[in-house]
């Protein structure tokens, strides 16, 4: 049993002082910092997302899961009136293991009524050249990015000129799936990669079936979700939405993903009422946004692996 | 053989891959976000040695291939099989010039092989990372020259060629890195 920790104690200040100074910079911006329970009723219904479980215990009445991510709670505190809110939270993601993942980690979350996910894209940049020093920055749209990098237009191309550009560059093997198979990894695979050299690189207006839970509006003659993501020297390192806030729209929602899941083999997993019901009260207009925390002091410390920036990563836990 | 998931792969696991038996190298877990979740690993086709790079569906699995590495001694070769034995049971394998490769160049009898068995058949042959072998055949050794770092071709008992320095002469025991195929001193010396 290695009872050592993987994080030296230089990295063990630097995550030290990434929390104070994240703190900081809303308390500053007079941002409320609140904490959400960890082991809820519901689970999370996207496909991509397996949340652990917890079935046994004296107040387990009904399977409880951990939470992937702060969201759905923040938004119940957000409809119930909070006003802009952070949460430095721990999440849960199964089978999430790598030099990027560890099935435990530490997300900062937070919401910001009335802006939208171009107001909050540039405050995650200040938060973020705050944290690393001042970098270059470049924005694209999921399409101006797809085109630029792989000549290639990502919402009218054919299901097959997707696939036929992955397997020009991959070895795939018998690999099949849909449009947003071949785009996931086309973007990972071979757009991610040259990311590297660009700093901050936000990408926004994401194809409608990747919308998660943003908002979809119609651009140039397509339905986009407006989400965005940040990578950073080709990390991945921020996920954000301007908001959904049709209660109606989210059922669909997640009705659609368990759908998914049942003709994947995968478990279904309740809706989340209360959120439903705190939408249907009203969630403000808002932009949100999840930025992983051990991969921001990767960046900082000059990490290549998570388990160098975790006291304990999933092995040794 | 089992099946091994994605998340199961480690360096050094053998699967068959597209008929072929595989040793992964690596695997790296990749998954955005908000996106599907990809493996990507790097194998060696134990046939051929050659590195391929597949990308798989996370929880996509793959057979185990029969493949065990082994420690054995090299006894001798009729010209067209190399023959080995186990130590412990005495059972002996031929291998075949595919599977011995470029060790034969380093093959000296009682020597201890890895030997990579495939379905219960040799599939490759490393030989020790070190061997003693004597110079048969070099020009003659220039007596007392062990500064000037000159270097002359020296052929081996086993038919390797080496380059070794000047003052060694025919009938003298070398030690020679089978990796880099390089001098590495006289016998018994280090």
């Amino acid at each position: 049993m290695n009872w050592r920790p993987g994080a030296d104690t230089g990295r063990l200040r630097a995550r030290a002082e990434l929390l104070a100074q994240i703190r900081r910079f809303f308390l500053d911006r007079d941002v409320l910092e609140v904490e959400t329970p960890l082991l809820c009723q519901a689970g999370i219904t996207d496909p991509a997302i397996e949340p652990l479980r917890v079935d046994r215990g004296r107040s387990v009445r009904a399977p409880r899961y951990l939470q992937t991510s702060p969201e759905y709670a923040m938004k119940r505190l957000l409809a119930a009136g909070s006003g802009p809110i952070f949460q430095v939270a721990r999440a849960f993601r199964d089978g999430e293991a790598g030099s990027r993942h560890n099935p435990e980690f530490t997300l900062l979350e937070w919401y910001r009524p009335g802006f939208d996910h171009h107001q909050l894209m540039a405050e995650t940049a200040e938060l973020v050249c705050k944290c690393l020093g001042t970098r270059g920055q470049e924005k694209y749209s999921y399409r101006e990015l797809f085109r630029e990098t792989l000549d290639i237009d990502p919402f009218v191309a054919s299901l097959d000129a997707l696939e036929a550009l992955a397997r020009q560059h991959l070895d795939l093997g018998g690999m099949s799936g849909d449009r947003d198979l071949w785009l996931d990894l086309l973007m990972s695979h071979l757009i991610e990669p040259q990311l590297k050299t660009r700093g901050l690189c936000f990408v926004y207006d994401y194809p409608a079936t990747q919308a998660a839970l943003a908002r979809v509006v119609e651009s140039d003659g397509v339905p986009v979700g407006e989400r965005f993501e940040l990578y950073v020297d080709g990390i991945e390192l921020a996920n954000g939405y301007c908001e959904l806030t049709d209660p109606t729209e989210q059922r669909a929602r997640c009705e659609r993903d368990n759908a998914r899941r049942r003709e994947h083999g995968l478990p279904e997993h309740p809706l989340d009422e209360a959120l439903l019901a705190a939408m249907a009260h009203g969630l403000p207009p808002c932009s949100g946004v999840a930025l992983g925390v051990d991969r921001l002091l990767m960046l900082a410390t000059g990490a290549t692996d998570i388990r160098e920036v975790l006291a304990f990563d999933w092995e040794r836990a | 053989m089992a099946n091994y998931s994605t998340n199961e792969f480690r360096a050094g696991l053998k699967v068959m891959l597209d008929g072929e038996p595989c040793s992964i190298l690596e695997n790296e877990f990749v998954k955005p976000g908000k996106g599907q979740a990809f493996n990507r690993v790097k194998l060696r086709n134990l046939n051929t040695g050659r590195v391929w790079e597949r990308t798989f569906r996370s929880g996509e699995t793959l057979e185990g291939a029969d493949v065990m590495d082994r420690t054995m001694e090299y006894l001798y070769t009729d010209g067209e099989f190399w023959y080995f034995m186990e130590p412990d049971t005495f059972e002996q394998y031929q291998a075949d010039a595919k599977a011995v490769g470029d060790a034969h160049m380093w093959l000296k009898e009682q020597d201890r092989c890895e030997v990579t068995l495939y379905n219960g058949s040799p599939l490759s042959v490393a030989p020790p990372n070190f061997v003693e072998l004597e110079i048969i055949e070099t020009d003659p050794g220039l007596k007392g020259d062990t500064a000037s770092g000159g270097s002359k071709p020296a052929t081996l008992s086993t038919g390797a060629v080496v380059k070794v320095p000047l003052f060694l002469s025919q009938g003298e025991v070398i030690r020679v890195d089978t990796r880099t195929g390089e001098y590495q001193g006289r016998a018994g010396k280090s």
